[in-house]
C-alpha cells in the first residue's frame, strides 16, 4: 500500500471502513497500481479477500505485493486471500468440459450468459467461518478488472447484476468491502462500458479515477487522480467530496503532489 | 539504451526472489535470482534457453522481436508469455516484414515455430524469410568463441574468456550484430538448410475448414476455435507448458498469426460495424493470452486494424493484449510527396507497453517515430523534422 494514498484517503490499515464500494477507474492510463495498492492494503489490515484476478497471473501480483510489503503466497496459504487467476482457469474451462460449474462457465456459453457461478463462488468464499479459528476483520472482494468481462461476451447488465448481488452478499450482510476496476474509453465509444461505468458510479461510495494528463506524455508527472466520495444512500443530503492530485509512480511507492506542485517543475 | 545481463555480476540487480509456482506448471513469470556468481554452470539458469535473456528491471525472460531498434523501444525484448500486437499498416507491407523478422529471429535461435495464416500457405511464408547479417565482425567473435573452446591447457586463460564468453554481446551499432538479436537483409532469402532443420507447425485456415469439429456451442468463430485448439495441442504435445511428463522442454515456442481478424478468418469485425459476434476476435485474445501465460512462448499477431469499423473493439483489443504497435506507412497518402517525410516510409507508434512484474515500465521519451526501409536494415529513428 501507498502511505501517501492512506493519508489522501484518511484511512489506515487499523482503522477500515466498512460495507463500501470503492470503484476504481481508469482512462487513457493504467490505473493497475490502485488495484496493488488496495491489495496490500487489506492484506495488512488482517481481512479476508477473494481477488478475482481477469487480467495478470498470479505471480504477476505476488512480485509487486513484495515490493509493497504483503507476501500473497503466504496470504493464499494461511486461508487469508482466495485467489482466482483468470487466465489459467480459462484455458482449462474452455478446453475440457468441467463436472460442475466453474466460476467462468461463461466462456462456453455460445449468447451471453450471466455471472451466477462467479457469484456463488465468491458467496461461498466470503462465508463466515463456523469453526472460529483465526477470524479475519471482514470480508473483501477485490476484482480486476470488470471491463473485460464484456469483452468475453457478457452485457453490462449481467456484470451490474453481479455487482449489485455481490454488494449485497458482501457489503450489506457480511460488512465487508468491494473494490473494482474498470476502464474509461473516455470518448463514449464503448456504449456498453459506459453503461456499465454510470451504473457502477451510482453505487459507489469512493470513486479513485485515474487519468492521463490532457497534455500529453510527462516523464514525471504520470497522471492526474481524482477522488471522489460519496454517499449513494443520501444523494442530496450533503455535497459529495472531491480532490484531484497528480501522481509519479516509482519503483515501490508512489508520490502524489498537487497539481502542478510536482517536484520536478518547482 | 542498451541491456546487459546480469549473469556472473551477481548480487543487487534482480534479486533472489523466486515466485513459487505450483509443481505442474511452468509460467514464465518467474523470478530467475542470480546464483553465486563462479558455479560450474554459473549461469546456465539464466540463460539456458538459446536466444533468450532476463530483462535487467524485473528478471522477466525476454526474447528477440528480429529488430533490435524494437527490442530496445519496448525494455529490452519481447517478454515470455505475451503478446505483440501489430496494427497493420493500409497495405500489409511493413507488418508482414516485422511478422517475417520475428520468425526469422526464431529460426536463428532455434525456436520451434508455429505459424498460423488464412491468405498464405505457411510453408511459403517461410520459404520468403529474410536472410540474417552475418557480417565480418560477427565472424570474428564466432572464431574467437572456436579458439577459446580449443585450448584447454591454460586454466586462467579459459577462465577469463569463458566468463566472457557467457556476456552476450551487446549490440554496438547496425554493423555488429549480437546473440540477441540479428539483423536481417530484406533483398535476401534465408538458406533453405536452415529452414528445413527448424521445428515448425503450420495452420493453413482453408486446409483445416473440412475436418469436423465437435458441435460444443460456443460463441467463437469456427476458425478462431479450430486455431486455438491447434496451439493448445502443440503447446502441451511438445511440453512447453509442463505439464506432459514424457516432454521436458526447454525451449520457446514462437506463435505467428498473420491478418488476425481479416474476413479471411470467418470473421465479420472488418466487414460491418455492428457484428453478430463481436466478441469472438476479444474472446480469443483472452484464452489465447490464457494459454501464453502458462507456457515458454511468445505470440506476434498482425491485425488489419484500420479496417475494423467499430472503435470500442480497438480499445477492448488493445486492453487484452500486452504489446501494442501501431505502423502507418506513407505510401498513398499526402505525406508521401511530403518534404519533411521524405526520408521516411512511415511512421511507427508504440502504443501501449505491459508492467510486468512491476508498478512501472520502461519507456522511451521519445513518442515520435519514424521508420524507413533500406535494403539490409529496418531502422527505427526518432523523427527529426516533427
Amino acid at each position: 500500500m501507498f502511505p501517501e494514498l492512506n493519508n489522501l484517503l484518511n484511512i489506515t490499515p487499523d482503522r477500515a471502513e466498512q460495507g463500501k464500494l470503492t470503484l476504481l477507474c481508469d482512462a487513457k492510463t493504467d490505473g493497475s497500481f490502485l488495484v496493488h495498492h488496495f491489495l496490500s492494503f487489506y492484506l495488512k489490515a488482517n481481512c479476508k479477500v477473494c481477488f478475482v484476478a481477469l487480467i495478470q497471473s498470479f505471480s504477476h501480483y505476488n512480485i509487486v505485493g513484495q515490493k509493497l510489503g504483503v507476501s500473497l503466497t503466504a496470504a493464499r496459504e494461511c486461508g487469508q486471500l482466495v485467489f482466482l487467476e483468470g487466465l489459467k482457469s480459462s484455458v482449462d474451462v474452455f478446453f475440457r468440459a468441467q463436472a460442475e460449474p466453474h466460476p467462468l462457465q461463461f466462456l462456453r456459453e455460445a449468447d451471453a450468459g450471466n455471472l451466477q457461478p462467479l457469484y456463488e463462488f465468491v458467496r461461498e468464499t466470503l462465508k463466515p467461518m463456523d469453526d472460529g479459528q483465526a477470524a479475519w476483520r471482514c470480508p473483501v472482494l477485490l476484482v480486476d478488472d470488470l471491463s473485460v468481462l464484456l469483452s468475453l461476451g457478457l452485457g453490462a447488465v449481467a456484470v451490474l447484476d453481479f455487482i449489485h448481488y455481490c454488494r449485497v452478499a458482501v457489503c450489506w450482510e457480511r460488512k465487508g468491502n468491494i473494490v473494482a476496476l474498470a476502464h474509461d474509453s473516455g470518448d463514449g465509444e464503448d456504449k456498453e462500458n459506459d453503461i456499465l461505468l454510470n451504473g457502477l458510479s451510482h453505487q459507489s461510495h469512493l470513486i479513485l479515477r485515474a487519468e492521463g494528463l490532457a497534455t500529453g506524455f510527462c516523464r514525471d508527472v504520470h497522471g492526474q487522480l481524482r477522488i471522489l466520495w460519496r454517499t449513494p444512500s443520501q444523494p442530496t443530503a450533503q455535497r459529495d467530496g472531491s480532490l484531484t492530485y497528480q501522481y509519479k509512480i516509482q519503483d515501490k511507492s508512489v508520490s502524489f503532489f498537487a497539481k502542478g506542485m510536482s517536484p520536478a517543475v518547482l | 539504451m542498451a541491456a546487459v545481463a546480469t549473469c556472473g555480476t551477481g548480487a543487487g540487480s534482480t534479486g533472489s526472489i523466486v515466485a513459487t509456482t505450483s509443481k505442474n506448471n511452468v509460467t514464465s513469470f518467474q523470478r530467475k535470482g542470480p546464483r553465486a556468481s563462479g558455479t560450474d554452470s554459473g549461469c546456465s539458469r539464466l540463460v539456458s534457453i538459446a536466444g533468450t535473456r532476463p530483462s535487467v528491471r524485473n528478471g522477466q525472460l525476454l526474447v528477440s522481436t528480429g529488430l533490435p531498434a524494437l527490442d530496445q523501444l519496448l525494455g529490452g525484448g519481447l517478454a515470455v508469455g505475451t503478446v505483440l500486437l501489430i496494427e497493420e499498416d493500409k497495405y500489409n507491407i511493413y507488418s508482414s516484414l516485422l511478422f517475417k523478422y520475428f520468425l526469422a529471429e526464431g529460426i536463428i535461435n532455434g525456436h520451434t515455430l508455429l505459424v498460423a495464416s488464412a491468405k498464405e500457405d505457411p510453408a511459403d511464408i517461410l520459404q520468403e524469410l529474410p536472410a540474417p547479417l552475418l557480417d565480418d565482425n560477427y565472424k570474428k567473435d564466432l572464431d574467437e568463441d572456436i579458439c577459446n573452446h580449443q585450448t584447454p591447457d591454460s586454466n586462467i586463460k579459459m577462465k577469463i574468456a569463458w566468463r566472457y564468453q557467457l556476456l552476450p554481446k551487446m549490440e554496438s551499432g547496425p554493423v555488429s550484430s549480437s546473440r540477441f538479436g540479428h539483423y536481417y537483409d530484406a533483398s535476401k532469402r534465408m538458406p533453405r538448410e536452415l529452414i528445413e532443420t527448424s521445428k515448425w507447425h503450420g495452420f493453413f485456415f482453408p486446409e483445416k475448414l473440412s475436418s469436423t469439429l465437435n458441435k460444443e456451442p460456443c460463441s467463437l468463430t469456427h476458425g478462431y476455435r479450430r486455431l486455438l485448439q491447434f496451439i493448445q495441442k502443440v503447446i502441451y504435445e511438445e511440453g512447453f507448458d509442463g505439464s506432459n511428463p514424457q516432454k521436458k522442454q526447454k525451449n520457446i515456442l514462437r506463435i505467428g498469426i498473420q491478418n488476425l481478424g481479416s474476413p479471411l478468418w470467418g470473421d465479420d469485425i472488418c466487414c460491418t460495424e455492428n457484428c453478430d459476434n463481436s466478441h469472438s476476435l476479444t474472446k480469443f485474445l483472452y484464452v489465447l493470452r490464457g494459454l501464453l501465460r502458462t507456457s515458454l512462448s511468445a505470440c506476434i499477431i498482425t491485425m488489419p486494424a484500420h479496417l475494423i469499423q467499430n472503435r470500442a473493439i480497438i480499445a477492448r483489443i488493445t486492453n487484452l493484449s500486452d504489446t501494442v504497435v501501431g505502423l502507418e506507412s506513407f505510401i498513398g497518402s499526402e505525406r508521401e510527396t511530403n518534404p519533411l517525410y521524405k526520408d521516411y516510409h512511415g511512421l511507427i507508434h508504440i502504443r501501449q507497453i505491459p508492467r510486468l512484474n512491476n508498478l512501472i515500465y520502461d519507456v522511451s521519451d521519445v513518442k515520435d517515430l519514424a521508420f524507413k526501409l533500406k535494403r539490409k536494415l529496418f531502422t527505427i529513428e526518432v523523427d527529426k523534422h516533427n
